[in-house]
């Protein structure tokens, strides 16, 4: 205990890296989430197919691998483009935007399936009604879908947002210095990895809850005019 | 312009031409015209199938004709072929804007389940009229009143009965104050016992001049409540005038066998 205390702001730093690539990787992966879902519920059939390419390769490779080659392929990427063209010299892609975009990125493809699915579950009728009244697309979206798409999205929502959390640590491999990192060169450089561990874990689980309290209070807000079950 | 160009008699609250849909090789209106000057209360009748439903969705384009024209007011809806051959209205804005002119009620009510039935009613007017809120909500009031859903106001619409939904429907329609009101088989989602209640507001609505077009399988509505009826059948209108003599005296054939199984 008497170790963690003094190495509290070890900890907090890194909690801090962790909760805020979070929270950008979700606003991300929202952003991409809505795009996919649209992309894929739209009447071009040139959107439908790059919607379900995106949705179906993202969900289909693992997390590690989409980061390490998002990381230092495109950090290849971006090098050889700036050799080749002249414009730019050697670029040390930020690990912390990696991370965000990656992540973004990944859970992007989740959502997308999430909303794609609450869309659909809102009745074309008042779709419709929200239309024979003559509102415009962009008002029949902030009236009609959204309020409804979110009531129907939040269950699975939340489940893409606890996994997003955890899939955080999974950046401390490109050598982020999120709270797993952090707590991991702490714990080995004193022979407590148990003890950082068992605090790791703890954090991650305050995280979560909390998170779990946010959104079942958005839940009961988006859930008026429902029956109660 | 397209309103100069036809000789149309802009006294019309709506004139639909030559109407066509198809649905793939299913040819669902073959031609169907109709107009309604003001104060007109036209039924369509027809068995089910006969296309009145896709003819009333087809006039505020929530389904997009393959053919015709439609008018209200004067101003014609402008659509051209696109590049694939399809028939489309070239300005959202202005189907966005005629929409406005036309209310719709739905045979499944419709009522945006997330707002309770003032916001329902107020929606329209506060997002598409631009009308201030305080105000859109007095209007509201007196629709709401209107239709005697006053007390109701507070609830979400799953919290009341079918037939209240639709008379707020109803409210949410005249909020808008249109120009014509069409009414997609208004009754047909109700339990009979609700049928009443909904009849007698859109009687009353007849009754102080609105002009609407009602697709329905009320046979005592039509008879009695509009002037003009007009019987589709596979897309066409077989049948059309004034209700007294069409029912006393049907000229058709198949109007005459769709009255005789109405009345069983």
């Amino acid at each position: 205990m008497d170790t963690l205390i003094q190495y509290r702001q070890v900890l907090i730093d890194g909690t801090i890296v962790t909760v805020s690539l979070a929270v950008l990787s979700l606003i991300l992966s929202i952003v991409f989430g809505l795009c996919g879902a649209f992309a894929q519920l739209s009447e071009s059939v040139t959107f439908r197919r790059l919607g379900l390419l995106y949705t179906m390769f993202v969900r289909g490779v693992p997390e590690l691998v989409l980061m390490m080659l998002i990381f230092f392929g495109g950090q290849l990427l971006i090098n050889d483009m700036g050799r080749v063209t002249g414009l730019w010299g050697y670029v040390d892609v930020n690990q912390f935007f990696a991370g965000v975009l990656t992540l973004g990125f990944i859970f992007g493809a989740y959502m997308a399936e999430t909303f794609r699915g609450a869309i659909l579950a809102i009745p074309v009728g008042q779709i419709e009604a929200a239309k024979s009244v003559g509102m415009s697309p962009r008002q029949v979206f902030a009236n009609v879908t959204w309020p409804q798409m979110v009531r129907y999205a939040l269950p699975s929502f939340t489940n893409n947002w606890l996994v997003l959390v955890k899939a955080t640590a999974l950046v401390s491999v490109i050598g982020l210095h999120d709270l797993v990192w952090n707590a991991f060169s702490a714990g080995r450089s004193n022979h407590k990895l148990f003890t950082f561990m068992i605090a790791v874990l703890a954090i991650y689980l305050v995280i979560t809850a909390l998170s779990d309290l946010a959104l079942r209070w958005v839940e009961r807000k988006y859930n008026v005019g429902t029956r109660k079950a | 312009m397209a309103a100069l160009d036809t000789n149309l008699d802009a006294n019309l609250s709506l004139q639909v031409r030559d109407l066509h849909k198809s649905y793939g090789s299913h040819e669902v209106l073959k031609g169907v015209s109709l107009e309604a000057r003001e104060g007109d209360v036209i039924s369509m009748l027809g068995s089910s199938g006969s296309g009145k439903s896709t003819f009333l969705r087809c006039v505020n384009l929530l389904e997009t004709p393959n053919a015709g024209t439609i008018t209200v007011h004067g101003e014609e809806i402008k659509m051209s072929m696109n590049k694939h051959g399809a028939f489309r209205p070239t300005d959202p804005r202005q189907v966005e804007r005629i929409r406005a002119r036309l209310a719709m009620v739905f045979q499944s009510f419709n009522l945006w389940s997330h707002m309770t039935i003032l916001e329902n009613v107020i929606a329209g007017p506060v997002h598409v009229l631009k009308q201030p809120k305080a105000e859109a909500i007095e209007k509201a009031k007196a629709v709401l009143e209107r239709v005697g859903m006053f007390e109701r106001r507070d609830y979400y619409p799953s919290h009341i009965s079918g037939g209240q939904q639709q008379r707020a429907a109803i409210a949410r329609a005249l909020a808008m104050e249109p120009e014509v009101m069409l009414f997609d088989e208004p009754t047909s989602a109700l339990d009979p016992e609700l049928v009443g209640e909904v009849l007698k507001v859109i009687r009353s609505l007849a009754e102080e001049g609105r002009t609407m077009v009602v697709v329905t399988h009320e046979m005592g509505f039509a008879r009695d409540v509009s002037n003009k009826v007009i019987f589709l059948h596979q897309g066409l209108i077989e049948e059309q005038g004034n209700p007294a003599e069409m029912f006393t005296n049907p000229q058709t054939q198949r109007f005459q066998e769709f009255l005789a199984n109405a009345r069983d």
